[in-house]
């Protein structure tokens, strides 16, 4: 990563344009051309710098459902259970922490009522109990990483 | 609120859900795929964006590998009467994430606040979470700060 990647990281965590060539146009700023700008994010998720370019859809508000989820998993079955959550394609992210609650994922659905079946199908599969943890109120979301 | 999605906004979504074409005009390929008109496309995404379906547009980046490698969710057990004030002081501090109020589980979770934070050193990350204690004040009775040791997936939404 050089400066001209760091600073393409810092300005198009949002904002990018919806129009004809929209690479074109954020490209100037950046003194590229918009094939220069293309190759550099290419090779920036090709080398797993940047994990995705594009929309990013907010499950709830296309009439779907979000939830955070935990449980506690035996440490012997850990890598099992997490091929079982993991095989679930409405669960998005699956991370390990270090708590007795050590299993916490995103589940997000297009549906409604689709989120209380694959709670229902991990519990069933796995044995132990999911904690379900819905949002109730959104305080704030929206990071900018600087890179 | 929610923004109703018909047939074609769902086939956009899905021809966008791994991101966007990386080619000169996106959305001409985006409609390409999808059977329409370029002009559509554009209309339906920004009808979209501004119904808050899509977040926004742009780069995500892999934080891990921009040394961000301490990725703390910090919880805090706040009174509910507590809870409007508490989010708003988590939430406009500019080093949180993403900050919500979510159900107790008693008697093993009385945590019912969570604010997300992200450091390239642990002592960076302690003290991110010492500050939030602080603008917490007695507003918070007990904390954790529970680490990921592991991603075991990241994929985003799929349809």
């Amino acid at each position: 990563m050089d400066e001209i990647d760091r600073a393409i990281i810092n300005t198009l965590q949002g904002g990018f344009p919806i129009c004809d060539q929209p690479f074109a146009a954020m490209a100037e700023p950046l003194g590229l051309t918009a094939a220069q700008l293309l190759a550099r994010i290419i090779k920036l998720k090709a080398d797993g710098i940047i994990s995705r370019f594009g929309p990013m859809w907010h499950a709830e508000r296309m009439g779907g459902e979000l939830t955070l989820a935990a449980m506690k998993v035996p440490q012997e079955r850990f890598d099992e259970v997490a091929g079982i959550v993991n095989s679930h394609p409405e669960v998005s992210q699956n991370y390990a922490r270090e708590h007795a609650l050590n299993m916490w994922f995103v589940v997000a659905t297009e549906k409604p009522g689709r989120k209380a079946e694959v709670l229902a199908g991990i519990e069933a599969g796995t044995g132990i109990p999911v904690h379900d943890m819905p949002k109730i109120q959104e305080f704030f979301v929206g990071l900018r990483f600087e890179a | 609120m929610t923004a109703a999605l018909d047939a074609i906004d769902r086939a956009i979504v899905v021809a966008t859900q791994d991101g966007l074409p990386l080619v000169d005009r996106p959305y001409h390929e985006v409609a390409r795929q999808v059977g329409i008109s370029p002009d559509e496309v554009m209309n339906r995404m920004d009808r979209l964006l501004h119904e808050g379906a899509i977040r926004r547009i742009g780069v995500v980046p892999n934080h891990y590998a921009l040394g961000y490698r301490f990725n703390g969710m910090t919880v805090w057990d706040v009174a509910d009467e507590h809870i409007a004030e508490a989010g708003k002081r988590v939430g406009d501090l500019d080093f949180v994430s993403h900050c919500y109020h979510r159900p107790r589980h008693l008697p093993d979770w009385p945590y019912s606040l969570f604010a997300m934070i992200h450091a390239k050193e642990k002592a960076q990350a302690d003290s991110l979470a010492e500050r939030i204690a602080c603008v917490l004040g007695d507003l918070s009775r007990g904390h954790l700060v529970l680490f990921s040791s592991r991603i075991l997936k990241k994929t985003g939404l799929r349809l």
